[in-house]
């Protein structure tokens, strides 16, 4: 995502040395996390719903690829036009042809995890084409030169005198007024010219219907609808994932996207597009990218279930207190740190280490992703393909060692105290410590906890 | 090339085939009232929704929108003359329309949407572009929740359909709730 070789252990030590910012961070996101279990407790059934989420998108990754075929068929009849890309470049190829075949070159986008994945936005700007992010947490990190740092609420890491400075250098807002209203106001007429001007839109897909070749997009602005609508050519990219067999799942899927993303009972617009309006182009394109790869990794496939709420995000104590520009990634936060290292694993052989494993995030999961547990596997086979640093091995295996061998064990400890109280500074510094950065070192007590049982209970 | 890559690997690694689950919508939430729910939902939303009586009251209000000058769409019959116009209108001149003034099919009391298909939209900009949006929705078309919703509508039938739940809104600068984004700065819904 970023020209970065930093990890996310390193990224996140930038991240948190603003500490007050961090704990407002980590705020917000809980608050999220709060207006989430709010509404959900509004709905008994939420179990059984979570459920047949689960079993609906089971069954469509074991039928996938004739339910592909099924929406191209129908998608066809309905007169959309359906491509198939099977990695990022194919991708934004396929785009810039539709945009070259159609001499566009103004383009409106509304929110895409998928187009930020392929990196779309550069591509299209070095090959001419003017590119407006039409979300409003979008806009904001465009202007700002920055990748979304949450895919829900992209412009999450920024505070409002943030935007305000942004507002004012890009659409000369006032200076220094921070209001939200007035800025949400600036960036209202500024993005309706730009969806006045524009010749071709480009969406997202939340979800694909197999049985009748439509594709539903939600949002609360209302930007993909205002573009969709307004361009004359309409182009949505999806994942193949995103596929489901029937409308009727969309009662299922719909009544816990928004609930989980952000606690509201459904977003304010759910799109159903099926044909292009008169003398409009339609154009879908079906993107792989690693997804097929991924479905070949029994232990990892089932992350193709999601649904890209964010909820695993907004509970993550980690994620919560490093930000998402830690994870370089476009999808960051757990769910991106079990499906990037499938895309590269050299490149993000750090991320499944960046959690606490303390499951929160599968708990939350609307379609019941195991993350918790990829985040380990992950582990497991980064470490077998030789993605880990031997610094992190000698360690985990020196451990190994200390803990299989009591006798080792003790003198360990034994050690460990006596530096701890003769040379402190040995422990108390962060150079040779790492453990020491945000943390005091405990005193060493004079003895172990087993010493002073023989001493004190051991006889009787 | 891709297209045929790209099912060979779905067909290779794809597992076992399983069953898809049967959803038993008697096992959802029920409410005694969904007129009561749907007000409620709707207003904590943002948006506001109203009985009824007659279509007259509604009549007057759009006739003096329309005296006061305001560019207001109508496509409701009952309620005075229909903009003839919508369905070719260019865009830069939709963006200056006040108020539209819409019939949905059907509303849902769990989440305060109301489902509008294309032939009631007559443009597919109308819901959206516009300042203030009045929808109206007869009372007997209100559903529990979306299981109903799908079950009543064909949501495949026109080219384009969707569900409007209160008025466009945005939280993207620091969690602040503002009403208005993109699309119409309020809503509300009649119900008869």
């Amino acid at each position: 995502m970023q020209a970065t070789t930093k990890n996310h252990a390193q990224l996140s030590e930038a991240f948190i040395a603003d500490e007050p910012r961090t704990d407002w961070h980590d705020e917000t996101l809980w608050f999220v996390r709060s207006k989430r279990d709010k509404a959900v407790h509004q709905v008994p059934e939420w179990e059984l719903l979570r459920e047949w989420a689960s079993a609906i998108k089971n069954h469509t990754l074991s039928n996938l690829d004739n339910y592909l075929v099924d929406f191209e068929r129908n998608a066809n009849a309905n007169g959309v036009v359906v491509h198939w890309a099977s990695n990022a470049s194919d991708h934004n190829n396929i785009v810039l042809k539709i945009m070259r075949d159609n001499q566009v070159k103004r383009v409106v986008k509304s929110k895409s995890m998928l187009t930020e994945e392929c990196h779309l936005n550069p591509f299209l700007i070095e090959n001419g084409i003017e590119v407006v992010d039409t979300d409003l947490g979008e806009r904001i990190v465009q202007f700002r030169n920055e990748p979304p740092s949450h895919i829900v609420l992209p412009a999450i890491h920024l505070k409002k005198q943030d935007v305000s400075e942004t507002f004012h250098e890009h659409l000369h807002t006032e200076k220094g007024n921070n209001d939200p209203q007035y800025l949400t106001e600036a960036a209202r007429q500024h993005l309706r010219s730009k969806f006045i001007a524009s010749d071709l839109a480009i969406t997202g897909v939340n979800f694909a219907i197999a049985e009748t070749g439509g594709f539903v997009v939600c949002t609360n602005e209302g930007n993909a609808d205002m573009g969709a609508h307004a361009a004359k050519i309409h182009i949505a990219c999806m994942g193949f994932e995103k596929i489901i067999p029937k409308l009727e799942h969309l009662g299922v899927f719909l009544r816990l996207l928004a609930r989980s993303a952000t606690g509201q009972p459904t977003t304010t617009y759910n799109s159903h597009f099926h044909r292009p309006r008169n003398g409009q182009q339609m154009h879908i394109v079906i993107v792989d990218n690693g997804r097929s790869k991924q479905l070949g990794r029994p232990e990892f496939r089932n992350s193709l279930k999601c649904i890209r709420c964010a909820a695993c995000f907004n509970t993550c104590p980690v994620y919560r207190r490093s930000g998402g520009h830690s994870y370089h990634t476009a999808v960051a936060g757990p769910i991106g740190s079990i499906l990037n290292p499938n895309i590269d694993m050299r490149a993000n052989a750090d991320l499944p280490f960046a959690s606490t494993l303390c499951g929160s995030c599968s708990n939350v999961c609307p379609v019941k992703i195991d993350i918790h547990d990829q985040l380990w596997k992950w582990r497991q086979v980064l470490v077998a393909e030789g993605y880990v640093a031997n610094g992190k091995k000698l360690g985990m295996k020196g451990m190994a060692f200390v803990l299989a061998y009591p006798k080792v064990y003790r003198i360990a400890g034994k050690m460990g105290r006596w530096v701890m109280r003769v040379l402190p500074f040995v422990t108390n510094n962060k150079l040779l410590n790492p453990w020491y950065k945000q943390r005091e070192m405990p005193e060493a007590p004079k003895a172990s906890f087993r010493d002073w049982y023989r001493k004190n209970r051991g006889g009787s | 090339m891709s297209r045929a890559s790209i099912l060979t690997a779905i067909t290779n690694n794809k597992p076992s085939l399983v069953d898809l689950p049967i959803i038993d919508i008697n096992a959802v939430i029920q409410y005694d009232d969904v007129v009561a729910q749907f007000k409620a939902v709707l207003e904590s939303i943002g948006g506001l929704a109203i009985e009824l009586n007659n279509m007259q009251e509604l009549e007057s209000e759009v006739q003096a929108e329309k005296a006061k000058g305001h560019y207001i769409i109508n496509t409701l019959p009952e309620l005075g003359e229909v903009d003839k116009d919508l369905a070719t209108q260019v865009v830069a001149t939709l963006e200056t329309v006040h108020k539209a003034y819409l019939r949905g099919a059907i509303a849902v009391a769990e989440n305060g949407a109301v489902w509008l298909y294309e032939h009631q939209m007559v443009n597919r900009l109308s819901p959206f572009i516009c300042q203030h949006l009045v929808l109206v929705v007869e009372k007997r078309n209100i559903v529990a929740t979306m299981h109903q919703a799908y079950q009543h509508i064909d949501a495949g039938k026109e080219g384009f359909g969707v569900f409007i739940a209160g008025p466009s809104k945005t939280a993207d600068i620091e969690q602040s709730l503002v009403i208005g984004a993109h699309g119409a700065r309020s809503l509300v819904v009649y119900l008869v």
